[in-house]
């Protein structure tokens, strides 16, 4: 086993993009779920208007990047208006349903040729957009090598602009979870009838979470196409919204740092199969055919519906989570 | 629950906002003409014969002649059918398509698109679209339109039925939303495939091994799984949760065996002319047997031991074990029949479409639109809504682009959960 590229891989892996956009948007469904107790299904359909959003205000109204994200993630204030008047009041089973199809509505309309124009269709946007926020980049212009793990000066510069935004939305959560408004999601999560009858507006605090954790959604969204460099619509399918529950549901449910290690520990073990499974198709022992790039991507799905099963049955709170931290009842 | 508390106005809003949903989806229909690229002026389009069951089969070698501003010009379309003609500058123009340059087998849809004329305004490439169909010339009646459209989505109807009605007894017994449905519809219809395209199986006995592997497959199912997480007081939610883990292990799984690319079934069969509409004689036979299927599985709910067992559970299980149920055999039964029906869903739409991985959980959320239209739990509302959203995706397509046809079905999930989450035969304390 070539022990380097294992080592580089697993970096880039868990400290990447794909992991600081997981983590981000894990710790949304985090708010929707772990302390409010929505069954939010409908996550990626967040980071589609707030990828699409920052894209198409920087393509086709040459906004600067920062105020193209904040119309992203006001766009997330939208869907979750949209979304949650007519959905916040159904059970729960019933919520998970519609947030899915609310999704998918968002997926299949940004990726039609009907809003091409506006969109581009099924190809999406390439990188130019996320120019300004490169070219921002400090960093000196030479790659950076520590021991096997080398880091372009772009991706040095996302990876810090990344994990402090990381660390900021982990820290606002963390002082918002413990306020006063934090302690009602957590009563609402437990019994809803309850917080109602000491007088509090249940659906309005519902919709300020379902907006907060949305919002970080669609920041999730914006740093995934700007470490990607690429927009494209079939990213944002449902699978992903699941990739996040499964990486929660594995960090701890309604644990400030709980999406943040589930985001590392799912991206680390995707690493480390893939660097087996190559390994071993190059000593033999693997068929060829397996590491392919479509079927390395199947084997995360298959590995991801299997955690799923697995956590669900044996370990529903996950590493750091507490069992009766849960909202499993249904309302 | 939280209706009394919500406020009118925020109803009210939410209906507004649930109208600009549709709004959006109006829009769709007529933005195609505002499309732009380039910085010069042109007139384009696609040429693609559409068929029956929505392939779309690109036209090459038609000739469409542009005219206007003292302009002549003539395009002829590419292997994938697409042509651009460029033009000296904006203005009126008309665009003829040369019908005699038309495969025989293919005609207009609609003889008043052609030919077209108007605006190209500055810097546009101005989109021209005919609407091609096979078969014989079609008059451009809308009642003819919406009766062929109709047609096809009632087929799709029944087959969505027949897929959906397992979905729906499985909720109504177990109160379980199972997102792992749409995997037994994608195994159905590879299983068909494998039987009859592989191996060389009569389509009738392919179709008889499906319902017994769809059937083996639902027992097993919940013999090994749901009955021992039943037993263990596992939530409602985290069962939905591991049946959505099962959905993505096992649709990448059966991916991958098949692989990502859709296939035909090489079985074809004439077209049935009745009126505007093109079913085939597979068609027709298809939704004969879902149709005689959920004729059956009607009258065992409403007069069999059996299916009176079956209505109880999903009234109250509790009070259906307390006066001698057995419950788990109830359940089993309809986790059992429910995935053949499914499996055999997915055949026939299998023949009728094509077969691929991903034919599941691509009319999942239709599914979903369909039982939670009618009713969770109840299986005629299931049949009910299905047969509704199949028609309404379909003959919906004259307005808005077959692209995003699905998207008005789950905008009617979303609506219906709005004002009427119970469904149309549900009972409201369902939906707590």
């Amino acid at each position: 086993m070539d022990w380097n590229s294992l080592v580089a891989n697993s970096f880039h892996a868990a400290f990447g993009v794909n992991a600081i956009a997981y983590a981000i948007a894990a710790i949304g469904l985090n708010i929707h779920f772990g302390y409010t107790g929505l069954l939010n299904f409908g996550q990626a359909g967040f980071l589609a208007v707030g990828a699409y959003g920052t894209a198409i205000s920087i393509v086709h109204f040459d906004v600067p990047y920062f105020l193209a994200a904040l119309i992203g993630m006001s766009m997330a204030v939208l869907l979750a208006l949209l979304l949650g008047l007519p959905t916040l009041r159904l059970r729960a089973d019933y919520l998970a349903v519609a947030t899915i199809a609310a999704a998918e509505i968002v997926r299949l309309v940004i990726g039609s040729t009907v809003y091409a124009r506006w969109t581009g269709g099924s190809s999406g946007f390439s990188g130019a957009f996320s120019n300004a926020f490169y070219n921002a980049n400090p960093l000196p212009n030479e790659t950076l090598h520590f021991g096997p793990v080398s880091v372009t000066p772009n991706r040095a510069w996302f990876m810090i602009v990344g994990w402090s935004l990381v660390a900021v939305i982990a820290l606002l959560v963390w002082l918002l979870v413990r306020s006063p408004w934090g302690r009602i999601l957590k009563g609402i999560r437990e019994d809803e009838d309850a917080v109602r009858s000491l007088g509090k507006n249940v659906f309005a605090r519902k919709m300020q979470a379902l907006i907060i954790g949305g919002v970080i959604g669609s920041i999730a969204g914006i740093a995934l196409v700007t470490g990607e460099r690429a927009v494209l619509p079939n990213v944002f399918g449902t699978q992903l919204t699941f990739f996040f529950w499964t990486l929660l549901l594995l960090g701890g449910v309604a644990r400030v740092l709980g999406p943040v290690l589930g985001a590392v520990i799912l991206w680390l073990v995707f690493a480390v199969t893939e660097s087996i499974l190559r390994s071993g198709a190059s000593a033999g022992w693997v068929p060829e055919a397996l590491v392919s790039q479509s079927q390395i991507g199947l084997i995360r799905v298959m590995l991801v519906g299997l955690g799923l099963m697995l956590l669900m049955i044996f370990r529903p709170q996950g590493i750091v989570g507490d069992r009766r931290e849960l909202a499993f009842d249904v309302r | 629950m939280a209706i009394g508390v919500v406020p009118r106005v925020a109803r009210t809003l939410a209906l507004v906002l649930a109208g600009l949903f549709v709004a959006v989806l109006a829009g769709a229909a007529f933005a195609p003409l505002a499309q732009a690229s380039g910085s010069t002026e042109s007139i384009r389009g696609t040429l693609e014969e559409r068929t029956a069951d929505d392939e779309r089969i690109p036209v090459p070698g038609v000739r469409i002649a542009i005219e206007g501003e003292g302009f002549e010009g003539e395009g002829v379309t590419d292997e994938n059918g697409d042509w651009l003609v460029e033009l000296p500058g904006p203005g009126s123009y008309t665009a003829a398509l040369d019908e005699s340059t038309l495969p025989d087998e293919v005609v207009l849809r609609d003889a008043e698109d052609n030919p077209w004329s108007g605006e190209v305004r500055t810097g546009r490439s101005q989109v021209v679209r005919f609407n091609l169909g096979e078969g014989v010339a079609r008059s451009a009646s809308t009642l003819d339109r919406i009766l062929e459209r109709g047609s096809v989505g009632l087929r799709f109807g029944l087959l969505l039925a027949l897929a959906a009605v397992g979905l729906s007894l499985i909720f109504g017994t177990t109160g379980l939303t199972n997102f792992a449905h749409a995997e037994q519809v994608t195994l159905g219809g590879l299983l068909g495939y494998t039987f009859a395209a592989g191996m060389g199986v009569p389509l009738v006995l392919a179709a008889v091994m499906v319902l017994i592997a769809g059937a083996l497959f639902g027992w097993t199912q919940d013999a090994a799984l749901w009955k021992p997480l039943r037993r263990r007081g596992t939530g409602i939610i985290p069962m939905m949760i591991v049946t959505i883990g099962l959905s993505l292990f096992a649709r990448s799984v059966v991916q991958a065996f098949y692989g990502s690319s859709p296939r035909s079934f090489p079985h074809r069969s004439p077209v049935v002319d009745l009126g505007p509409t093109r079913l085939t004689v597979y068609d027709y036979v298809t939704m004969g047997v879902a149709a005689a299927l959920l004729v059956a599985v009607a009258y065992v709910l409403l007069r069999t031991r059996w299916g009176k067992a079956t209505r109880a559970v999903s009234d109250n299980p509790a009070l259906a074990a307390a006066s001698g149920i057995n419950v788990d055999a109830v359940v089993r039964g309809v986790w059992t029949v429910g995935a053949a029906l499914a499996a055999l869903g997915g055949m026939f739409l299998g023949l009728s479409q094509q077969v691929s991985a991903q034919m599941g959980v691509n009319m999942l959320l239709l599914m979903f639109a369909a039982v939670v239209l009618g009713g969770l739990g109840t299986a005629f509302g299931a049949m009910a809504g299905a047969l509704i959203v199949g028609v309404f995706i379909e003959v919906s397509t004259i307005v808005i682009p077959t692209e995003i046809k699905n998207v008005g079905a789950l905008a009617i999930l979303i609506l219906i959960l709005l004002v009427r989450p119970q469904g149309m035969l549900g009972r409201r304390e369902r939906v707590g």
